[in-house]
C-alpha cells in the first residue's frame, strides 16, 4: 500500500474516532451518569444548614447544590 | 488533630499537609520567579543592571532561571496543590502513597533549588524550558514518577462510580510530561555538569519544539484546565455547564496538541511538510482550546452576579477570558505568512505572558485564594478588598504587558522587514532596538504590577494564617475537647464559604 493512502486514511481515521467521542459522549443513555460526574465536586460536602453559614459571598449555592450530596458508591 | 482531617466536617480523612505545603510555595515561588521576571524587564531597560553580580547577573544566565521558576516551580507547586486537593475531594480517598507524598514535596523543591543555583552558574544544557543538566533531570524523573504513583494509585482507591472530568486533565499532564520530559532530555553526560543531546541538527530542533510545544500544551494547559474543572464549577457553587462537552474537549485536545510544536520552526531546516503540519494542527486546536473555555465561562451562567461580590470568582473567569485570547492568537501567529512578521519579536514574548500570566498565573491565584481558607481551617481570606486590589493590579499590569509587546512585536517585524529600492536593509538593528524602549519601559511596569500584586497575596496569607491563629484555634480546641459534633460543625461552616 502506497504511505499516502495510509496517511490519508489517518484523517479518516481520525475523523471517525472524533465522531465516536461524539456519539458516545452525547448519548442520552449516559446523561445520568454524566450529571453525577459533574457533582462531584460538590459530593463529598455534609449537608449546610442554613443556621451553619455564617457568611462569605457563595454561601447559597452550597445549599442549593446539596441535593446531589449523597456519594456514590462505586 | 484538625491536621489531617479537615474534611470539612464530612467523614473523609484527606491529607491536607502536602497540600498546604505546596500552596505555600507556589507563592514563594511565584514572588520569585516572577521577582527575577522584573529584573529581566528592568535589564532591558537599564542594561546597566546586569552588571550587579557579573557574570551571574547577566540576561543570559537569568533569564532560564525566569522560566524554569515560574513554569516548574510556581506552576509546578500550583499543579502539585490542586492536584492532590483535588483528587482526593473527587475521589473521596486520602491520598495513596504514603512516604512518596512528602518524596514529591521535598524532592520537586530540590530540583527547584538545584536549578536556582545552577542556572545562574552557567549550567545549561541549552534546550529551552529543558535547560537542567543531567542529575537534575534524573531528579525529575523520580519525582515525576512518585506523583504519578501518587495521584493514580488515589484514584484506584476512590470510592466515587466516576473519576471527574479534573482528574482526566491531570492524569493527561502527568502521563505526557513523563513522556516529555524523558524522551527530550536523553543526552550523553560527558562530566557532572554537562552533557550532550543525543539527537542532532534538524531532527533534535523537532524533539526540542515537540518538547517545548508539549510542555506548554500539557504542563501550563492540561494541567490548569484540570484546576478550572475543579474551582471554577465550586467557587461559581454550580457544576460545570456540560459534562459532555467536557469529555470531547479532553479527547480532541490531548490528540490535537501533541502534532503543533513545528510551529516552532517556520522557514527553518525542518522539512517543509512538517512545518505546515504543525501551522494545520495549531489552526485546529482553536476549536478544543475554545470549547473549554466556553465551557468554562458557561459554567457562570445564571451565576454571573457572584463576580460582583467575590473577587477570587473573578480571577478564575478572568484567566479563562486570557485563555481565550491567547489560544486564538497562537494559532493565528502559527500561520507561516504571519509568523514571518512575528517570528523572533517581543510579539512573541506578549503571546506567552497572555497564556503564562493571563491564564496559567490567574487561575492558580484564583485557585490559591480558594483553598487558603479551607486549608488553614478560616472563614475566609484576612482581607477579601486586598483580593480584590490583587485582582486589578494584575490584570492592569497584563494588559500593559501585553499591548507594550504588540506594538514592539509588529514595530520590530516591520522595521527588520523594510527594504530600500537597492536591495539594503532600511533599518540596523539598532535601531529597532532603541525604537522598542518605550515599550519596554511600559512592560517592566506592567509586569512590577503583578508582582506587586503576588506580595499584597503573600501579606493577606500571612495575616490569615497567623493573625487568627491564636483566638480561632482556642476555640476550636476547647469545643473539640467539649463537643466534637460542634467542631464539626465550625469546621463545615468554615469550607462552606469554599
Amino acid at each position: 500500500m502506497d504511505i499516502n493512502t495510509l496517511r490519508s486514511l489517518a484523517t479518516v481515521f481520525m475523523a471517525i474516532a472524533f465522531f465516536g467521542v461524539c456519539w458516545w459522549a452525547y448519548s442520552p443513555k449516559r446523561k445520568k451518569g454524566f450529571d453525577e460526574a459533574a457533582n462531584l465536586p460538590f459530593a463529598d460536602e455534609p449537608q449546610v444548614q442554613d443556621s451553619v453559614i455564617s457568611s462569605g459571598s457563595n454561601n447559597q449555592s452550597n445549599h442549593k447544590n446539596s441535593h446531589s450530596n449523597s456519594p456514590q458508591a462505586k | 488533630m484538625v491536621e489531617n482531617t479537615v474534611g470539612s466536617g464530612a467523614p473523609h480523612d484527606y491529607n491536607y499537609t502536602v497540600v498546604r505545603q505546596f500552596t505555600i510555595m507556589t507563592i514563594v515561588w511565584g514572588i520569585v520567579g516572577m521577582g527575577v521576571g522584573v529584573l529581566l524587564a528592568a535589564q532591558l531597560c537599564w542594561p546597566e543592571l546586569n552588571d550587579l553580580y557579573q557574570p551571574y547577573t547577566h540576561f543570559g544566565r537569568l533569564r532560564p532561571l525566569h522560566t524554569n521558576a515560574v513554569i516548574f516551580a510556581f506552576g509546578g507547586c500550583a499543579l502539585f496543590a490542586s492536584s492532590f486537593y483535588v483528587v482526593q475531594r473527587t475521589c473521596q480517598a486520602r491520598l495513596f502513597g504514603g512516604p512518596l507524598i512528602a518524596f514529591t514535596f521535598w524532592g520537586w523543591q530540590l530540583v527547584i533549588v538545584a536549578a536556582a543555583i545552577t542556572l545562574p552558574m552557567g549550567y545549561t544544557s541549552a534546550k529551552e524550558y529543558a535547560e537542567l543538566e543531567w542529575p537534575i533531570d534524573i531528579l525529575i524523573t523520580f519525582v515525576w514518577v512518585a506523583y504519578g504513583i501518587v495521584f493514580f494509585g488515589t484514584i484506584m482507591k476512590r470510592k466515587t462510580a466516576h473519576i471527574y472530568v479534573a482528574n482526566w486533565f491531570f492524569g493527561a499532564f502527568i502521563v505526557t510530561v513523563a513522556i516529555l520530559h524523558v524522551v527530550n532530555s536523553m543526552a550523553i553526560p560527558v562530566g557532572w555538569f554537562k552533557s550532550y543531546s543525543i539527537y542532532s541538527g534538524a531532527t533534535d530542533a523537532m524533539i526540542q519544539w515537540w518538547y517545548g510545544h508539549n510542555a506548554v500544551g500539557f504542563f501550563l494547559t492540561a494541567g490548569f484546565l484540570g484546576i478550572m474543572y475543579y474551582f471554577v464549577p465550586k467557587q461559581a457553587g454550580r457544576p460545570v455547564y456540560s459534562y459532555q462537552l467536557s469529555i470531547v474537549h479532553f479527547w480532541s485536545l490531548i490528540a490535537i496538541y501533541v502534532w503543533a510544536g513545528s510551529h516552532h520552526l517556520h522557514y527553518s531546516a525542518l522539512p517543509d511538510w512538517a512545518q505546515t503540519l504543525g501551522m494545520v494542527m495549531s489552526l485546529i486546536l482553536l476549536a478544543p482550546s475554545w470549547g473549554g473555555m466556553i465551557n468554562g465561562v458557561m459554567t457562570l451562567s445564571g451565576a454571573w452576579h457572584k463576580l460582583r461580590t467575590d473577587p477570587t470568582l473573578r480571577f478564575l473567569v478572568v484567566s479563562l477570558s486570557f485563555y481565550g485570547m491567547s489560544t486564538f492568537e497562537g494559532p493565528m501567529m502559527s500561520i507561516k505568512t504571519v509568523n514571518a512578521l512575528s517570528h523572533n519579536t517581543d510579539w512573541t514574548i506578549g503571546h506567552v505572558h497572555s497564556g503564562a500570566l493571563g491564564w496559567v498565573a490567574m487561575i492558580s491565584i484564583g485557585a490559591v485564594y480558594h483553598l487558603l481558607p479551607i486549608l488553614f481551617n478560616r472563614q475566609r481570606m484576612w482581607s477579601v478588598p486586598l483580593i480584590n486590589t490583587h485582582f486589578w493590579l494584575s490584570t492592569a499590569g497584563i494588559v500593559l504587558y501585553i499591548a507594550s509587546m504588540w506594538v514592539n512585536g509588529i514595530l520590530q517585524g516591520l522595521m527588520w522587514r523594510a527594504f530600500n529600492q537597492d536591495g539594503t536593509l532600511t533599518y540596523s538593528f539598532v535601531e529597532s532596538l532603541i525604537a522598542s524602549y518605550p515599550g519596554y519601559y511600559v512592560r517592566f511596569a506592567g509586569g512590577a504590577m503583578f508582582l506587586i500584586g503576588m506580595l499584597l497575596m503573600a501579606y493577606n496569607t500571612y495575616r490569615t494564617i497567623y493573625s487568627e491563629k491564636y483566638s480561632e484555634e482556642c476555640s476550636e480546641e476547647t469545643a473539640m475537647d467539649n463537643n466534637t459534633d460542634e467542631a464539626a460543625d465550625a469546621s463545615a461552616a468554615s469550607t462552606a464559604v469554599a
